[in-house]
This record gives structure tokens, C-alpha cells and sequence, in this order.
């Protein structure tokens, strides 16, 4: 079972959710943001790589669905248009009550009008050709747009709640990742859904060509040379006298607004960052499971995982980011199997010893013991070694 | 007339049921944030905790031969919701106050709780398994059908026992914590330490006493809305994580740290959401005469497709945020 084939897949997802960690570590470590949303930056990264990178379906293009998408698109520009200028009337002496009756209703009529637009042409990509399909492009290209998706969805994120105290951003991004996730798993003409997508290509050559070790170590090098170069770029960020001032932000943020700094720009400049970073960890790990599935996408998995190996790792240190994240995904996927072992041994002994009649779903209660221990890996951590295993180091100038 | 009484089974009611729900997890969360400064994420996780230990308790009474007028569920919730509230003390004690302790930022504490979330979910699957349980075990669930003959409906007015109890309870509840915080030491105690922490410390209240008092409350609430809940639809044991961010949004739209703005949040947040999925279409069927030809109404007018529920609460939350950033009932400034 532990071959070097699965060596090299658990080393493979470790560097990319090592990546959701760097992403993580710069908004929490050098800004102090809650980000609660990891999951939707990762799923919006893996929608974006398969809608790049998935084979064209010539069924979809062949429709006139496309036309159809294009006037719904037309209706959805028209209706912002609308809105913003809605929104825009007290400029020509509309009083302020009266503006916001307006926009709220030109934005309900809209979005009606929009709904009804997509309704149909949704319907008939569905039924004649199952799904828009990909556009074929290069992988690089699926995770580039990932990020740059990403990171365009954290602004907006940004805008709207930086200026809150934290709690806020971490309810907020919370919703946002349900949201996201519910589109993404209820469009099904747009990702199919439930149904799921794969095979998704490989930005290297697939284990059906090269061999599982051979491909998977190559995959391996492209995740490995992508966080030496993040790693590179952040450390030089952190020395440079940006870092110092985002650190300056978060320690005091008045005094660093007396200071003149703008402190809510540089805040949305660090989220988006991040944001960007999770979106390019969440493509590089969608496609090398190689199926995209929106339900898969969990706030276990995708959101508070990576928050235990940035808090064990150490917030603020990037080596201890990437550190927690390769000790945390070893541990968490090398428990599934102790857990089993521990729950089976212990079936087996209750049954021997006192007649203890197992439920059925004893395998998938088992593996709710490491929601717990993540839980209370948590809670630890932070009681007893706060600042993680390799915290930030402080320079002291004399 | 049967349009009317539909739109009353599907909106009347079904909001406010969801909103005594969220009406009762919110007065939670708004407390422990008035009070300990952060957002509680393991309250969603309380209230599936609650219902566990209603269903626990309500089996060994069925067992032990105890036959109830009311669903043995309700008789046995005060037990759980004691069950709960010192559950919920005995979470701070070990895990909360000593990271208060240490002085550490609020942020650290929303950490802490969302381990506490994770392990509680874990324990409640393991113990609970995945699937659903019904609270009528050994009896039947009343529902009431009330026929409107005078609105020459043909359709009858649907309401269960659950239903009944819960808005019922939901209203004593409230007008229990009213009178708790307007006539009693401990509530006014609570009031003042809400308002300014630092100033009630001087003026020698007890704030350790007050930070239980809100565990209490907290917790013997959430228990109280898992159950109700649980027995109006069944007991699951991912109950939490659907209902807690409505909860927040309540929270948060009320006003952070007013417990009558969680009130009206919560059945604002509880009414919108079955406004926005309920299809308007049937209530404009008796008009369609009045319609010209051309205009013609679609089957379907809903705002929000009900797989989306999940993103209402959301849309009232940042809505609220931008138009009034302190909430309905000026929360506190954050």
C-alpha cells in the first residue's frame, strides 16, 4: 500500500495545499485577515481550470446555445449598467431615499428579467449537449485563470468587508464559499453538476503514458518549482519595505495609519494576494485528482485543514507554512487508515470480550475521529504553542 | 380563496418557524459576542449537541414508561438544556477562558471555537452516526388541519404540534429574557458589561458570574432550538453547519450585542428566506384574467431557487453591512 506511487500522490496534494497555506499564511500572518472562505477560492481555481483546460465539446458550439449565452450575457451587462446608474441618481438631485427605492428595484426587475433570459438556454445546454465543456487550452493557462478568477472575486470580497472587524470577514468568507460551492454544484450546465467532471488533463504527461511514479514525480517537480518560486517571491516581499509595512499595519494598525499609511488598500492588496494563491493551489490540487466535483468541495477539507498547518506551522513564517503543510496532509491522510485500524481492533475486542454489537456505519463514524482530532489540534495549538511550531522570528534592533 | 391559505402554510408559518429558530441561536451568539467580544462558531454545533441530548433523554423516558400529553421530545428538552448550558460552561472553563486569560486577541478565541465546532461535529457523528432520527419514536406527530370555510378555501390551514410548541416557547422565551434583563441584578449586570466591559468591571460587577450567565442562556437556548428543530423536521446530525450561518446573519443584521435586534433578525433573515423561494406565481393566479393577453405569467416566479436557500441569509447580511453597518438595533461598533 505504501508504495511510491502513493508516497508520491500524498507528497503531490501536500505541496498544493502547501500553496492554500502560503496563500493563507500572508493575509492571516502579515495582515491578521480571517479568512474563512479558503474553499471557494479553491473551488473557483479548480472551476477555472476545467473550464480552460477540459477538451472542447463541439456539441455545445455546434447548438445555437452559445448565441443564447451571448444575449443572456448582453441582458446581464445591460441590467449592471441599469443598476449602476440607478445607483448614480442622486447626481442629478434624486434624493437619497428616493435613489435607493430605485436601485433596489431596477435590481430586482433586472435580475428577474435575467433569470428568466438563462432559464432556457441553461435547459437546452443541458439537454442537447450535457454541458458547455472546456475550451482546451493549456493547463498553465486553466490555473492561471484560476488565480486571476480568484483573486478578481477576493476584491470584491475585499470591498465589501475589510473595513469590518475580523469576525465579519470570517462569517462573510464563510458565506461566500457556500455560496460559490452552491452555484458551482446546482449549474449543471456550466459544470455538470453533480454528475462531474473528468478526466481533466494533466499539465505533464498521465500516468497512462509514463508510468503512476513517473508522471506523478514530474507532477511533483511543476508543484515544487511553483512554491520555491512563490516562497522566493514572498520572502522578498517580506524583507522588502512593503512586507515591513504590512507588518507595521497589523501590529498597530493606528499608529500606522497616523503614519499615513492607507491601511484598508494595502489590507485588499494582501487578500487578493492570497486570494490568487488559493485559487492557483486549489487548480494545481482539482487537476491532479483529475475530476472536478463541486460537492466535493468541503469547508473540512478545503478551509479548516489549511488553517491547522498555518496555525501549527507558524503564522508568518512561510517556510512554516509550507512545513505545517506537509507534516498536516501526511498526518491527515496516513489517519484515515490508523483510524480504521484502531476502530476495527477495538470492534473486534468489544465483540470478543463483551458481546458489543458494532453499528454498520462503523467505517464512516471511525473517520469522524479525525474531525475531532483536527478540532482539537486547534484548540491545543493555539492554548499551548500560539505562535506554532516555527513561529515568525521577531528582529530586535538595539 | 386557497391561494391565500397557501401563501399563509408557506410563508406565514414556515417563517416563523425557521424564525423562532434562528431567533433562539441568535440571542445566543449576540450575547456571547456583547459579552466575550467574538463570533461563536461552535453555537450551530450546541444546538445539534442540544437536540442529541433531548433524543437521549426522551428514549430512556419512553423506556423507563413515562407516557406525556406532549411529544416526549419537549418534556424532555428543560433536562437538556441544562445538559447544554453546563456543556457549554464546562467548553469555557477548559478551553476559553484560559485563552482569555493569556490576554490573547478576540480572533484567537473565533480559532478556538471553530476547533471546538470540528470537535464537537466529530463526536456527534461518531456517536450519532450519519442518518436521521424522528423525535416520534413511540408516538405519533400531531398536525392540525383547520379548514377556512369562511374564506371559502378549499385547502385547510396545516400546523403541527412541533410548530405550536415551538413558536409558543419562543415567545415565553423571549419574554422571559426581557424581564431577566430589564428587572433582574444579573441582567442588568449583563446589560452594562455588554455596553462597556471596562466600566461595569469598576462599578464591582462580577464579570466571571456574567460570563457564566451568558453561557447559561446561550447554551439552554441552543439546546432549546436544536430540539425544537429536530422535532419538527427529524434530528440531524449536520444539522449545525446549514444553520449557522443564518444564525450570524440574524446576529449580525439585529445589531451585534442586542438581544431584541437577534429577535428581529432572526425572523427577518427566517421570513426572507421563504419570501424569496416561495413562488409568487400561485398568488397571482386568480388575477390572471386581469392580465392582457400578452403579458403572461410564468409558472414560476420565485426569487430563489430553492437549492440557493443557502445564500439568502448572506445577500440580507452583506446587504444590512453596507446600508447600516451596526445592524437594525445599532450594534456595537466594530
Amino acid at each position: 500500500m505504501m508504495g511510491p506511487a502513493y508516497t508520491l500522490r500524498m507528497v503531490v496534494e501536500a505541496t498544493c495545499y502547501a500553496i492554500l497555506a502560503l496563500g493563507l499564511t500572508i493575509q492571516w500572518g502579515y495582515a491578521g485577515l480571517f479568512n474563512a472562505g479558503i474553499m471557494g477560492f479553491v473551488a473557483l481555481g479548480g472551476a477555472m481550470t476545467m473550464l480552460m483546460s477540459f477538451p472542447v465539446n463541439q456539441d455545445f458550439w455546434n447548438s445555437s446555445a452559445p448565441a443564447g449565452l451571448g444575449r443572456v450575457l448582453l441582458i446581464a451587462l445591460a441590467g449592471a449598467a441599469l443598476v449602476f446608474a440607478a445607483s448614480r441618481l442622486h447626481r442629478l438631485g434624486v434624493s437619497r431615499g428616493l435613489r435607493t427605492a430605485v436601485t433596489v428595484i431596477v435590481l430586482a426587475i433586472a435580475y428577474l428579467v435575467f433569470m428568466n433570459a438563462l432559464t432556457p438556454v441553461a435547459a437546452e445546454i443541458e439537454s442537447t449537449a450535457g454541458f458547455v465543456g472546456g475550451l482546451g487550452l493549456p493547463v498553465g493557462i486553466g490555473w492561471i485563470a484560476g488565480g486571476a478568477v480568484a483573486g478578481l472575486v477576493g476584491y470584491f470580497i475585499g470591498r465589501i468587508c475589510l473595513g469590518l472587524r475580523s469576525d465579519y470577514l470570517a462569517i462573510a468568507t464563510l458565506g461566500i464559499a457556500e455560496i460559490i460551492k452552491a452555484l458551482l454544484k446546482n449549474a449543471d450546465w456550466l459544470t455538470r453538476g453533480t454528475l462531474t467532471v473528468s478526466p481533466l488533463p494533466w499539465p505533464v504527461p498521465a500516468p497512462a503514458e509514463i508510468g503512476f511514479v513517473g508522471s506523478r514525480a514530474t507532477y511533483l517537480a511543476v508543484t515544487a518549482v511553483l512554491i520555491v518560486a512563490i516562497y522566493i517571491l514572498l520572502q522578498r516581499a517580506y524583507h522588502a519595505p512593503w512586507g515591513r509595512m504590512m507588518r507595521a499595519i497589523r501590529d498597530n494598525e493606528t499608529a500606522a495609519g497616523s503614519m499615513g499609511k492607507d491601511v484598508n488598500r494595502r489590507r485588499l492588496e494582501i487578500f487578493v494576494l492570497g486570494c490568487i494563491l488559493m485559487g492557483i493551489g486549489g487548480a494545481a490540487l482539482i487537476t491532479f485528482v483529475r475530476i472536478f466535483d463541486p460537492s466535493g468541495f468541503v469547508p473540512l477539507n478545503h478551509t479548516f485543514l489549511v488553517w491547522v498547518m498555518v496555525i501549527l506551522g507558524g503564522a508568518g513564517n512561510n517556510l512554516g507554512a509550507i512545513f505545517g503543510a506537509l507534516l498536516i496532509y501526511i498526518v491527515w491522510t496516513m489517519s484515515e487508515p490508523a483510524t480504521l485500524f484502531a476502530f476495527h481492533l477495538m470492534e473486534q475486542y468489544g465483540r470478543d470480550w463483551f458481546g458489543w454489537q458494532p453499528p454498520a456505519d462503523l467505517d464512516s463514524r471511525a473517520l469522524q475521529m479525525r474531525v475531532f482530532i483536527i478540532g482539537l489540534t486547534i484548540t491545543l495549538v493555539l492554548r499551548y504553542a500560539p505562535r506554532g511550531l516555527m513561529p515568525e522570528p521577531v528582529k530586535h534592533v538595539d | 380563496m386557497n391561494e391565500l391559505v397557501f401563501f399563509i402554510n408557506k410563508v406565514v408559518i414556515a417563517g416563523s418557524v425557521i424564525g423562532s429558530i434562528y431567533a433562539l441561536g441568535a440571542i445566543g451568539v449576540t450575547l456571547i459576542f456583547g459579552i466575550l467580544r467574538f463570533a461563536h462558531f461552535a453555537h450551530g454545533d450546541m444546538m445539534t449537541v442540544g437536540a442529541g441530548l433531548s433524543l437521549v433523554v426522551a428514549v430512556l423516558l419512553s423506556e423507563a414508561g413515562v407516557s406525556t400529553p406532549l411529544p416526549i421530545g419537549f418534556v424532555a428538552m428543560p433536562i437538556a438544556m441544562v445538559l447544554t448550558a453546563l456543556l457549554a460552561i464546562g467548553l469555557d472553563r477548559s478551553f476559553y477562558k484560559p485563552l482569555r486569560d493569556a490576554g490573547v486577541r478576540p480572533v484567537v478565541l473565533v480559532m478556538a471555537s471553530v476547533g471546538i465546532m470540528l470537535m464537537m461535529q466529530g463526536l456527534v457523528r461518531l456517536l450519532a452516526g450519519s442518518s436521521t432520527r424522528s423525535f416520534f419514536f413511540a408516538e405519533r406527530k400531531d398536525i392540525f388541519r383547520i379548514d377556512l370555510p369562511f374564506l371559502e378555501a378549499r385547502r385547510s390551514l396545516v400546523i403541527t404540534e412541533p410548530q405550536v410548541l415551538l413558536i409558543a416557547f419562543t415567545v415565553v422565551a423571549v419574554v422571559a429574557l426581557h424581564f431577566f434583563l430589564t428587572r433582574t441584578r444579573h441582567g442588568k449586570a449583563m446589560r452594562a458589561m455588554s455596553d462597556n466591559a471596562d466600566l461595569a468591571r469598576i462599578t464591582g460587577i462580577n464579570t466571571e458570574q456574567v460570563v457564566w450567565m451568558t453561557w447559561i442562556i446561550g447554551g439552554g437556548l441552543a439546546a432549546a432550538g436544536g430540539t425544537l428543530l429536530s422535532l419538527d423536521v427529524t434530528f440531524k446530525p449536520d444539522l449545525s453547519f446549514n444553520i449557522i450561518l443564518p444564525i450570524f446573519a440574524a446576529a449580525i443584521v439585529g445589531g451585534i450585542g442586542r438581544p431584541y435586534g437577534a429577535i428581529a433578525g432572526g425572523f427577518l433573515v427566517g421570513f426572507t428566506e421563504t419570501l424569496a423561494i416561495f413562488n409568487w406565481s400561485i398568488l397571482l393566479r386568480p388575477f390572471d384574467a386581469l392580465f392582457p393577453a400578452w403579458l403572461e405569467v410564468p409558472a414560476n416566479l420565485a426569487f430563489v431557487p430553492t437549492e440557493y436557500k443557502i445564500t439568502i441569509p448572506f445577500f440580507i447580511l452583506v446587504a444590512v453591512l453596507v446600508w447600516r453597518p451596526t445592524g437594525l438595533f445599532k450594534g456595537r461598533v466594530l
